[in-house]
């Protein structure tokens, strides 16, 4: 009974994707409607036309009157254009239900895909994401198409039974044998399909996620020489693909060639029963024919009903696909506000703790005080957990347990909005959108040019961007790839500053650049900036630049002080010695 | 997050019809040409089917029941069953033949998939830094989708329609050849009519498809610059530009929709015309051509069979456009010619560490301003070398020629005495490594990295690797070792550490000169005392060129090669150039005076 359930499944997951455009999806319906009455009609007429006009005229010898040939002219005109009108509605329509569907899945994908926590987004590949927005959508929605022919043609079988059965009770028999048989052919098509039909799916998400790791890693791939190894293994994606569809064409190829034979048959028999009963006088030629010609055109709709039938499956799948993300609850975004509302912001950092949710403890019972106005160096060896706690006061990510307050304000209730305007992070690896350095340091916001022609200073971005050829609108490539990394954190930088921070967050975020332009920006940072500084440090200069350093070993505070005081500390002395020694 | 420029997307190709994209796909698709015999049988076999049924009719109306002998259901009966026996074996062989030749079409949009992926790692870094990722995997995701679901619904309907078609005709003829041309008349003018809307159709298919790379670029950048997007509160901005994108792509949508709606009902129209035409004249004309009642039905039933394949041709008309629009983006990168053309017969270099011998090279990026301007400069196997200059002086350019990421516009690179250009692919890749800036690492586990510097390596050398480069201690703070997995792009792992990876990759593969791309920038220093061991290491055997971003590479290796607006301006060892008070030592005045 898996196979009811799935149609119940699928008529349910049909009605809600249409249940949002009930307006083109009646227009279509109508339409739908209009073309079955016509294609039944299409068939009187020309049985009547046999009867009357053909036959007639040859039993008689005499040539039909004009009159009665221009109303079978007339007749054929009007079944003509009333197919017609109902196709293009139909057709339009469907096009238009469908459609609005899937641009409301990529609209609510897109609103998801934006707001949706940060840990999330580290967790799930971006071709998936991806394909998501892609094919899955297409698929999902792809059945509305094929839907509205599919309710006409149940009414078109009805109407067919009403004039099968106006025509001869015993010829309409024969009819109800053959519409059973296209039936139930079509349901044991639909339930053999279902499971290679949503391997198929499976198999476009997979081919997705490895063409967009490979291509987003060209170069790596390029000077690995692994372009062979890369093909091969996109390959072989591809051709499970490959025969995941073959098996579903192998199905529908058997379908097709058996649909397509039923109506066939049925006329055969029409005809065999039909021969007695024009000789018992029950039925004329004409009627014969009409019956016949009714066969004919009922292959086609069926198939389209097939169709409807088999992507129905895929489109439960690629739906729930969809649901996996868009189920996915957005949580309200907090709204308060932050209180003192202006001057450089403290930081209270109390009691906080963060584990990776499979257990692995970067943070253990961090307890810092960061005044307004402070500027403090994060200090320690790689895998201390410097990082995390700058992505951490940056609410970037959730902390493990503990909380932290910007000024007297809990950070997790902060409107993200004025969270963003009050603070700025700039990433050690900046990300840049294929767009004009102007629209990446605006971002959302208006910028005076005063304004951006001060932060361009402060981050010594200036000079290089003004000798470019269309200087802060030049576009840059994706990912900023036109513009070197120093170069690329300086404009990130600015980013960051344009906005008038009240507290700035650096994670490493001059690394890139040179250590006579890094102090440059440092020094105009401080002199600059009323802003409270939190700079997780690798260079002794910017070490020194602080008025508080916070030593972080194993996760924990290892020391919070000056720099001078904390050399009495071994463990920072070495580290601190390390630096110089990079450094000279 | 706007469309920057895209010339790899095929939208500067001039407008196309279908027709030629259909001969261009045929011939870089071999699977597709061999299989026409199949199609011809197929087609055959599904019309045979359709129209031995006008024929029985015919017989049955004109020998079983209206002929002169009256009712005679033998001959009635005698005819149901070889018709069955006929319909029963044309779906069998119909069957068999749509199998065969799912088959190969599914072979070849595979194939086509794979070459075109193959080929956008062919094309140059500088092609790629030019094109929007999500262009790119347009052409093996959507377009390519495009295509396969045009195989699987409309392209058997272009095989067995026009059979069908041209069967019906032909029956027709048989019953009288008048009718039958005055059929052919009223449809002629279907012919013109569906080319002119199909040309627009096509258009706006094409329109659709540029739509869809947009949108999917879009989603792209939303996807991986999700944290730049939440930190600056750039929400709003990034979800008005996509629905910015959707809606045009929904409108680009259902402007091909509403081609598709008109053309499905042109053979209607026709159809219904052709149907009045028969009946008129073949009911006033039927003495003087002789036709029979039973005849004349066959051909009305015939003339309505006729709009049917029309008819279905128009449903599947819209799936062969996007079809053909997807071909078409494939085509259009297919066409742009890698700028590296790779010899696979190519000679060999010599095992153990490489000189290198520059002599006049100019680059310069597809007709833009030069970025390397007559270099020429000899270092010998073994040295160690830095480059240093500032951005767009030409340095990163020069390693990528090291590395052939592309080809010197003019001028030739020698590597141990061999123009570069005449090395095999295989011992190029063998014998020169490049350590990039961008430390892009797969979704996999630090060891799987490693093992990607050659294929096929063992564990026990990738353990050797890593001692070698005294890496050991560094790999015991991992998580989970060398099974920690990277995340996306390894951003698990700091930058330092994708480096060090990406040194133990190099050491793997043990290579003859080794070029590092700013390699020991944004590091920590205790990974960056990591790194330099192991770069130390890796220099004492073969020839390394450092892309130098801190002056101590430089004041450790044996030759700068200073950099200036694509020229060498100078070049020595760092206590020379220090007292040569040149550029070099102004920089390494600079840099004194910021650490002390």
């Amino acid at each position: 009974m898996q196979d009811r359930s799935t149609l119940r499944r699928g008529l349910r997951h049909v009605g809600s994707m249409v249940a949002g455009h009930p307006l083109p999806f009646t227009f279509a319906v109508t339409g739908a409607a209009v073309f079955a009455a016509g294609t039944v009609g299409a068939t009187v007429v020309l049985g009547r036309i046999t009867d009357d006009v053909v036959i007639k005229s040859f039993e008689t010898g005499v040539d039909p009157t004009s009159d009665a040939l221009l109303g079978a002219v007339a007749a054929i005109a009007a079944i003509a254009v009333l197919r017609a009108a109902g196709v293009v509605t139909r057709r339009f329509f469907a096009a238009m239900t469908s459609e609005r569907v899937q641009r409301g899945f990529r609209g609510d994908l897109a609103t998801h895909y934006v707001r949706l926590p940060m840990s999330w987004h580290q967790g799930t590949p971006a071709g998936e994401l991806l394909a998501h927005a892609d094919s899955d959508t297409t698929v999902a929605s792809h059945v509305l198409h094929p839907l509205p022919f599919s309710v006409g043609v149940t009414l078109l079988v009805f109407f067919s039974a009403i004039s099968l059965i106006i025509v001869d009770p015993p010829l309409a028999l024969v009819g109800f044998l053959i519409f059973p048989a296209m039936g139930v052919l079509n349901r044991i098509y639909s339930r053999k399909i279902e499971d290679p039909a949503a391997r198929v799916q499976a198999s476009v998400g997979w081919v997705s996620t490895i063409a967009h790791e490979s291509i987003d890693g060209a170069l790596v791939v390029k000077t690995l020489g692994r372009t062979e190894a890369e093909v091969e293994r996109f390959g072989e994606a591809v051709g499970q693909l490959r025969s995941d569809r073959v098996e579903v064409g192998f199905l529908r190829a058997g379908f097709d060639a058996a649909l397509g034979a039923l109506p066939s048959i049925g006329i055969v028999f029409v005809i065999v029963v039909g021969v007695y009963r024009v000789d018992a006088g029950a039925v004329t030629p004409g009627e014969l024919v009409q019956v016949a010609s009714l066969f004919t055109v009922l292959a086609f709709p069926m198939r389209v009903f097939g169709f409807f039938l088999e992507s129905l499956p895929p489109s439960l799948v690629a739906h729930s696909r969809i649901r996996k993300v868009l189920d996915l609850p957005l949580a309200e975004p907090p709204s308060a506000g932050i209180s003192p509302a202006a001057g450089p912001l403290g930081v209270t950092i109390d009691d906080v703790s963060f584990s990776y949710p499979d257990g692995f403890n970067v943070l253990s019972n961090i307890d810092v005080v960061i005044a307004p106005g402070e500027v403090l160096a994060v200090v320690g060896s790689s895998g201390a957990g410097k990082s995390t706690l700058a992505t951490l006061i940056a609410g970037l990510v959730p902390v493990t347990t503990g909380q932290i307050l910007l000024g007297e304000t809990v950070l997790n209730n902060i409107d993200p909005q004025e969270r963003s305007t009050a603070l700025a992070y700039v990433f050690q690896e900046p990300y840049l959108f294929a767009d004009t350095i102007r629209a990446n340091i605006e971002l959302n916001r208006e910028v005076s040019a005063s304004e951006l022609s001060r932060a361009l200073e402060t981050a010594q971005a200036s000079d290089f961007i003004s000798e470019m050829p269309s200087g802060v609108d030049t576009v840059v490539g994706e990912r900023g790839v036109t513009l070197s990394g120093g170069q690329r954190q300086r404009v990130a930088l600015t980013r960051a500053l344009v906005r008038r921070p009240r507290l700035i967050v650096l994670d490493d975020a001059t690394s890139a650049v040179d250590t006579v332009v890094e102090q440059r920006i440092l020094d105009r940072l401080r002199s600059d900036f009323e802003a409270t500084m939190v700079i997780v440090a690798q260079r002794l200069s910017t070490i020194r630049l602080a008025d508080r350093v916070l030593f972080l070993r194993d996760g924990k505070v290892a020391g919070l002080d000056s720099h001078a005081s904390l050399l009495s500390n071994d463990h920072y002395a070495r580290l601190v010695s390390a630096y110089e020694e990079a450094e000279a | 997050m706007t469309t920057s420029q895209q010339p790899i997307d095929g939208t500067e190709v001039a407008p196309v019809g279908a027709l030629a994209v259909l001969r261009r796909g045929l011939l870089v698709t071999p699977e597709l040409r061999s299989g026409w015999l199949v199609v011809v049988f197929l087609g055959m076999s599904v019309a045979a089917g359709r129209l031995i049924i006008p024929v029985l009719i015919q017989r049955s109306l004109d020998q079983g029941v209206l002929g002169p002998d009256g009712t005679k259901p033998s001959v009635v009966l005698v005819g149901a069953v070889i018709v069955l026996i006929v319909v029963i074996m044309a779906a069998l062989l119909s069957w068999y033949s749509q199998r065969l030749l799912i088959q190969r079409a599914e072979l070849a949009i595979a194939g086509l998939r794979t070459r075109t992926f193959r080929h956008i790692h062919d094309l140059s870094i500088a092609d790629h830094n030019q094109t929007q990722r999500g262009t790119l995997l347009a052409r093996v995701t959507s377009d390519a989708e495009a295509l396969a679901r045009f195989a699987t619904w409309g392209m058997l309907s272009w095989i067995i329609q026009p059979m069908i078609i041209v069967g019906s005709f032909v029956v027709l003829a048989a019953y009288s050849w008048q009718l039958a041309i005055i059929a052919f008349i009223c449809y002629l003018p279907v012919m013109p009519i569906l080319r002119f809307i199909q040309r627009r159709q096509f258009r706006a298919h094409r329109e659709l498809r540029t739509s869809v790379s947009t949108l999917l670029s879009g989603f792209s950048e939303t996807i991986t610059g999700a944290a730049v997007i939440r930190s600056y509160g750039a929400e709003d901005r990034a979800l008005s530009v996509l629905q910015q994108s959707n809606q045009h792509r929904y409108r680009a949508a259902l402007l091909t929709n509403g081609y598709q709606a008109t053309v499905s009902v042109v053979g209607d129209v026709f159809g219904a015309i052709a149907l009045a035409a028969v009946l008129v004249v073949g009911v006033t004309q039927r003495v003087e051509w002789g036709i029979s009642s039973g005849e004349l039905i066959a051909c009305l039933f015939l003339t309505t069979l006729l709009h049917e394949p029309f008819a279905e041709l128009g449903e599947t008309l819209g799936d062969s456009q996007e079809a053909a629009a997807g071909w078409d983006k494939i085509l259009g990168l297919l066409d742009q010619e890698p700028d590296v053309s790779e010899t696979t017969s190519g000679r060999d270099l010599p095992s153990g560490p490489l000189s290198v011998h520059a002599d006049e090279l100019w680059f310069a990026y597809r007709n833009s301003e030069p970025v390397l301007r007559d270099v020429s400069v000899v270092l010998p196997a073994g040295s160690s070398v830095a480059i240093v200059g500032e951005t767009g002086s030409g340095k990163t350019t020069f390693a990528n020629l090291l590395c052939r990421l592309a080809d010197p516009t003019q001028g030739t690179l020698y590597l141990a005495e061999t123009p570069l250009t005449s090395v095999s692919h295989e011992s190029r890749l063998a014998s020169v490594r490049m350590v990039p800036q961008d430390g892009f690492l797969f979704d996999t586990t630090v060891r799987e990295n490693i093992r990607y510097g050659r294929t096929g390596a063992s564990d026990d050398q990738i353990l050797a690797s890593i001692e070698r480069l005294d890496l050991t201690s560094w790999v015991a703070r991992l998580p989970q070792g060398l099974d920690t997995r990277v995340g996306q792009r390894g951003e698990s792992l700091s930058v330092g550490e994708r480096q060090l990876v990406a040194l133990a990759r190099a050491a793997l593969a043990d290579p003859g000169l080794l070029v590092l791309d700013e390699a020991t920038s944004a590091v920590d220093p205790e990974t960056d005392r990591a790194l330099s061991k192991a770069i130390g290491v890796l220099a004492s055997s073969r020839t390394v060129v450092s892309v130098a971003h801190r002056l101590s590479t430089a004041e450790s290796a044996d030759i700068i090669l200073v950099f200036d607006d694509g020229r060498i301006v100078e070049q020595g060892h760092h206590d020379e150039l220090v007292k040569a008070n040149g550029r070099y030592s102004k920089l390494h005045q600079a840099w004194l005076g910021a650490t002390r």
